[in-house]
């Protein structure tokens, strides 16, 4: 049996467990500790420390894999391993946390370091009242023009396939040139 | 909706550059950060708005108008204090014209030949700067931008490009810090944005801001240009800066630097990408489409 990788990355509590959550077959596996500090303790209680992991079984040969990091920078240590081998990779943003712009931006970089697969940004809580706009996002995050950053909102089923069919139509668009 | 943020995440410079890109038209409030118990993602404590400090306006990506919190900021006070009115004639003209609008008061200065056109216009230009540098310096307090809001329409707007606003806010930044942390690496090279003539049409640049300019090629680091203008590379990044900002140049990797950007971390070489046939990915494709 094959199996493919991709990865959901971002800041803490930007969304990647719910945005797995929404889109996995199973249960998502979620590998999560209460929240020690009481800066992170306001935001949520509990925090993804090693990975989240989703599964969407294609055929009795192909399964894609979906693996979300942890958000914080002490556990860094686990995104490389995580990176090992990914199709592509998504990075959420929370649209209405502009303090977690810069910390998105810089994850964005750290994982286009590990490995030259594509990506694409899922600006998540567009739902919300004070989510920043994709084209304002496009410019706080220095997003080039010809990297997809999409509209999102992690709960929404529909939303989420969007986001991962655009990583693929992306990946799909590399093969061929 | 509004833009909302703290200036320690998103920098003014940064806002006047999202203003300027995105052609924005409204009004941007900074104000008096009022710490809570609370703590936003980052764990740092977080702000409600307080007093408003400044509020300046834009029109289609131009600077229109600015004001300090405190300050009245119509037009016998800027006049006064570009010295175009003597305190005396600021006092009297206050007195006699107090429910004047700006516009119709600058009529009366000009035919009674208080000031000329242009005296009005650069004083405006020069007040709106000075709040502007000023605020360029603030690293801390909520802000908030509401789209398609103006200032009073009997105020008299100025508009100026905020390129040339960004570049010089960028000149005043001395944080040799904060320059490092954005350019952390001269061996990146520097190249022209699409429509370059257009960018730079009305932008007025220093000769040492020329002098990179003219060496502006993704061949040449920005390290080799430093030296064969001779200067510091707190002079090449704060240029650099500034030109960047102002969405004048962009920076790119030279040819031959390796295809990866720099890890951050200690550890194994990159990773290579999995080598997946295109089958694999149609079929995650349709796939995902029947969930």
């Amino acid at each position: 049996m094959q199996t493919v990788k991709m990865v959901i990355t971002g800041p803490f509590s930007s969304g990647k467990t719910e945005f797995i959550s929404s889109i996995s077959e199973i249960d998502v596996v979620k590998t999560e500790r209460s929240v020690t500090t009481p800066g992170e303790k306001a935001v949520k209680d509990a925090t993804t420390v090693a990975m989240d992991f989703g599964r969407i079984t294609v055929d009795d040969d192909l399964v894609l894999y979906l693996f979300g990091t942890p958000g914080q920078r002490r556990f860094d240590f686990m995104w490389e391993i995580l990176a090992e081998g990914m199709l592509g990779f998504v990075v959420m943003v929370d649209s209405t946390k502009p303090e977690t712009f810069r910390e998105a931006k810089s994850i964005l970089e750290t994982f286009r370091a590990y490995a030259p697969t594509p990506y694409v940004v899922a600006a998540n809580k567009q739902d919300m009242e004070d989510a920043w706009n994709t084209d304002d996002l496009r410019i706080a995050l220095r997003i080039e023009e010809g990297i997809k950053l999409l509209p999102c909102v992690a709960n929404d089923k529909e939303s989420v396939k969007t986001v991962l069919l655009e990583l693929l139509y992306s990946i799909l668009e590399e093969m061929e040139s | 909706m509004p833009l909302q943020g703290n200036l320690r995440d998103f920098s003014t410079t940064q806002l006047l550059n999202l203003i300027n890109l995105a052609g924005k038209t409204g009004t941007l409030s900074i104000f008096e950060g009022v710490k809570t118990n609370d703590k936003d993602a980052m764990g740092k404590p977080k702000m409600i708005p307080g007093a408003e400090r400044a509020r300046v306006g834009f029109k289609t990506g131009k600077l229109i108008a600015a004001t300090l919190g405190g300050q009245d900021g119509n037009l016998v006070s800027v006049l006064n204090k570009t010295g175009k009115l003597t305190d005396d004639q600021a006092r009297i003209i206050r007195e006699r014209a107090r429910n004047t609008s700006d516009k119709a008061l600058a009529l009366l200065l000009i035919n009674a030949n208080y000031v000329t056109q242009r005296d009005v216009v650069s004083s405006i230009q020069q007040h709106t700067l000075e709040v502007v540098y000023n605020l360029l310096a603030w690293n801390e307090g909520p802000f908030r931008f509401e789209d398609n809001t103006l200032p009073p329409p009997d105020r008299i707007l100025v508009p100026i490009d905020l390129e040339n606003v960004i570049i010089e806010g960028a000149r005043r930044i001395k944080e040799i810090e904060q320059l490092n942390s954005h350019l952390p690496n001269l061996d990146m090279a520097l190249k022209f944005p699409d429509n370059p003539r257009e960018k730079f049409k009305g932008i007025h640049l220093s000769v040492e801001e020329w002098r990179v300019v003219s060496f502006v090629n993704p061949k040449n680091t920005i390290r080799q240009i430093a030296k064969a203008n001779n200067m510091s590379e707190i002079e090449i990044r704060r240029i650099v800066y500034g030109l960047e900002q102002a969405g004048l140049v962009e920076l790119v990797k030279p040819p031959g630097m390796a295809d990866t950007l720099p890890r951050t971390g200690a550890g194994r070489p990159g990773i290579r990408p999995p080598q997946v046939p295109e089958t694999v990915v149609r079929k995650l494709i349709d796939r995902i489409r029947q969930i």
